[in-house]
């Protein structure tokens, strides 16, 4: 059986390509329905493929080819033939003074919140961080009837330019671009510019502009703030030397779909080159590089500021060790229930650290669902 | 890194054991040293004076809590019978029906790498640097630097055979899982007796209950013990088998959150005694591993061993039983 981890737009592809194959395909997803980061709520048709929502995987063992899996009918173990795994992206927080006060989301954050049903009509928000994904949110914000106040970017007009170069050579981009210009006339576009603290009473009240030697304040509601996107790559870890594991590298929605049905096609032994697929591959280079996140932003925290926010480790403590792991073990840093997803890649920047030390459940799960007694094949329930 | 070894792997429990006259002779110095120290730790090294409760379940185990009783009441050590109703009280979230336990009062939980790090200060350390040579005049790093020496002390865990091939240490896998945080769900180091029976098993692989209350309310499960295995993967079936063994014990455990499992290597040698002391053929060298299940416990007492002897100075327990250069006769 191939199985497929994720059912956002690679994991769908993948396990339509496998069928087209005319291979059997379970598709595991931890959501209540299908659709991943950027379908949520849609329709979505998976074909013969036996979908598994509500389910998450929560390791691998690579040798023995099973993964573990917690749902609603508690754990099960199942076999695999080949596991593609799609399990997407998260955001990337850097962490700021008063980046944990209530009212300060992700901007992919507020983007969910609102299609689960926050209501932001005539709230002041300011959006900041990096990358496209910024103005998709800000258009949304502002279909919904959101004061967007302004869009921080962190990158500079120089590295936009090469991005907006490439735009020109992608005709469905550049019209999606020209969308979000279209909703977002008049909002300040501030280039080179981030939040440099915010600050509450009870709930955010204002945020701290830095544009160069320019400072200045913004009063909001709610900010929005991501610096981009860092894969899921954790499950991955547990098995990254076994061949008949697939991992997907995500990107953006067309991105996402063709590397989703590139694995798929490659699950099924029946690998096919794909022209489009490089020229996506090599959009997304682009886009990495024009929104490369300014080293600068290592200043942004303070010595006091909470870097990990599960266990209060401030970044004082953090200075000093040579490595993750060693921060982990000695000022318990990536320890607590996020085990690291949240802070270890603001680590990684910071200090350029690798986590290394990634170990299984890939999420916190009851005991109960760690304790299997029989191994299913094929899909069945042990 | 500091305390990266099987340190970082390790449980933490400063215990005191009556396997044998010289390991318990070990143990219970290192205790105390422990306790003289325990004032001056640092917050972070989470010192947790919580005692031991050793579990029986059954008429069979709480014969085995007397003998136990009688043995450290000959030799002064804090020790206390709970019957299954005391027991019950003590632990609420063990199931009915165990026999009773011995409670060692004295026995306590440290988290190691932090404490390692405390016991560093003041002390200049090369981290990131491999040995890759030694003789009785000083260490040779993997990048060809020389470092001169009075003394040199190994104290490389499960490594040591890669310096010595000859030193009877075996790699013995563990695997721990830690969950997140129940403030007193539990209040001692709570250990099965037949715990015994799966350390001493020659068995490959054997998992016995063994639960630790942190300072930061969360529960830390054990343990397994394999030997044949060099490789860190957490088996599921291992992890599988050892949470099953101690739901038996604590039924309220399947709903807590688990958060993080893992895997380390004790260092395991074939009479369960450590190997401390001067490394035959050399007259500068000293030896300091092997201490399998034991070595934060041991630790200090380990320490002060190799000093006493470095500085000519008499121990304050033998020090022959550990000598590397025992006869390993009769056992595997
Ligand atoms: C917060 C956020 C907002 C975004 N907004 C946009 C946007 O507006 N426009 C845009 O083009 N791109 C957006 N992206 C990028 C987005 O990730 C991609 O466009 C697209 O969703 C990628 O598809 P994917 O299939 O690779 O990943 P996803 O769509 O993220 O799908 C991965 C799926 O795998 C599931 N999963 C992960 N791990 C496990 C596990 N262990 N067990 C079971 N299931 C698991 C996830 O829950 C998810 O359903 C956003 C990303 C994020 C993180
Ligand atoms: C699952 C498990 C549970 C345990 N529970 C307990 C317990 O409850 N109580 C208890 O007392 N003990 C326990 N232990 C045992 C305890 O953790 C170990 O005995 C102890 O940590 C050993 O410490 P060490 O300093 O000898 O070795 P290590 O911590 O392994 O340190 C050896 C160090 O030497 C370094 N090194 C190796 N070779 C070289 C070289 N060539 N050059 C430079 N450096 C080198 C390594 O990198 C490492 O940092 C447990 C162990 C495990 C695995």
């Amino acid at each position: 059986m191939i199985i497929v981890v994720g059912a956002g737009p690679a994991g769908i592809a993948a396990a339509r390509c496998v069928l087209e194959c005319n291979l059997p395909v379970t598709v595991i997803d931890d959501n209540p329905a299908p659709g991943g980061q950027i379908w949520r709520g849609e329709a979505i048709n998976l074909g013969a493929a036996q979908l598994l929502s509500g389910t998450r995987v929560v390791a691998i063992d690579g040798r023995a080819r099973t993964v573990l899996t917690e749902g609603p009918g508690g754990p099960r173990t199942l076999h695999f033939s080949k596991l593609i795994l799609a399990t997407g992206s998260r955001e990337l927080f850097l962490p700021f003074p008063g980046w944990t006060l209530p009212g300060v989301f992700g901007a992919g954050g507020i983007q969910a919140l609102v299609k689960t049903g926050l209501h932001v009509a005539g709230k002041r928000i300011v959006v900041a961080g990096s990358g496209p994904l910024l103005l998709a949110v800000a258009a949304l914000l502002r279909r919904r009837g959101a004061d967007v106040r302004l869009i921080a970017e962190q990158a500079r007009p120089a590295a936009l330019f090469s991005f907006a170069a490439a735009l020109l050579t992608n005709a469905a981009k550049l019209k999606e671009g020209a969308g979000f210009a279209w909703t977002l006339a008049g909002v300040p576009y501030a280039t080179g510019a981030w939040v440099e603290a915010a600050e509450a009473e009870g709930h955010v009240r204002h945020v701290h502009l830095r544009q160069g030697n320019r400072r200045w304040v913004e009063e909001c509601d709610y900010a929005a703030i991501g610096y981009g996107l860092v894969p899921n790559d954790e499950l991955h870890s547990f098995a990254a030397d076994s061949e008949h594991v697939i991992p997907v590298p995500t990107g953006d929605v067309d991105l996402a779909t063709l590397e989703g049905a590139a694995a798929g096609y490659e699950a099924a032994g029946q690998p096919r080159p794909s022209a489009k697929l490089e020229r996506a591959r090599r959009f997304g280079a682009v886009l990495a590089r024009a929104f490369a996140l300014d080293p600068e932003l290592r200043s942004l925290p303070k010595s006091d500021t909470f870097v990990c926010r599960c266990e209060d480790v401030t970044l004082e403590r953090l200075c000093g060790w040579d490595s993750f792991r060693a921060a982990k073990l000695h000022t318990r840093c990536g320890m607590g229930p996020c085990q690291g997803r949240i802070c270890g890649p603001a680590a990684r920047f910071l200090f350029g650290w690798q986590d290394t030390s990634i170990r299984p459940p890939a999420f916190p799960v009851r005991i109960a669902s760690l304790v299997t007694t029989t191994l299913a094949t094929n899909g069945e329930t042990s | 890194m500091i305390g990266g070894g099987a340190t970082a792997a390790g449980m933490g429990h400063l215990a005191v054991m009556d396997d044998s006259d010289p390991q318990f002779a070990l143990t219970s110095y290192s205790q105390a040293l422990w306790s003289e120290l325990a004032p001056q730790l640092p917050p972070d090294a989470e010192y947790l004076p919580c005692g031991s409760l050793w579990l029986a379940a059954d008429d069979e185990e709480m014969a085995e809590v007397y003998r136990k009783f009688a043995f450290y009441q000959e030799r002064n050590i804090a020790v206390e019978v709970l019957d299954a109703k005391q027991l019950a009280e003590a632990e609420p979230n063990l199931r009915r029906g165990l026999a009773g336990a011995l409670r060692m009062p004295s026995d306590s939980v440290i988290y190691a790498p932090c404490a390692a790090r405390w016991l560093l200060e003041g002390i200049p350390v090369f981290l990131g640097h491999q040995v890759s040579e030694f003789t009785d005049e000083g260490v040779e790093f993997a990048n060809g630097h020389r470092f001169a020496a009075g003394s040199v002390i190994l104290a490389t865990g499960t490594a040591i055979t890669r310096a010595l091939p000859w030193v009877p240490v075996q790699p013995r896998k563990g695997h721990l899982l830690i969950t997140d945080r129940y403030p007193g769900f539990l209040h001692h180091q709570l250990i099965e007796l037949g715990y015994l029976k799966s350390a001493h098993s020659v068995a490959n692989d054997s998992v016995a209950f063994n639960a630790q209350p942190r300072a930061t309310g969360q529960i830390l499960i054990g343990s397994s013990r394999q030997f044949g295995t060099e490789d860190s993967t957490v088996e599921q079936d291992i992890l599988s088998r050892m949470l099953a063994r101690a739901i038996e014990y604590m039924p309220g455990l399947p709903t807590l959150s688990a958060i993080r499992a893992w895997t380390g290597f004790r260092a395991a040698t074939p009479d369960k005694l450590p190997l401390i002391g001067l490394c035959p053929g050399h007259s500068n060298v000293y030896l300091a591993t092997g201490h399998e299940g034991l070595g934060i416990s041991t630790s200090l007492a380990t320490g002060r061993l190799i000093a006493d002897h470095i500085l000519g100075r008499l121990s304050a327990i033998p020090r022959e039983p550990y000598l590397p250069g025992r006869s390993f006769d009769g056992h595997d």
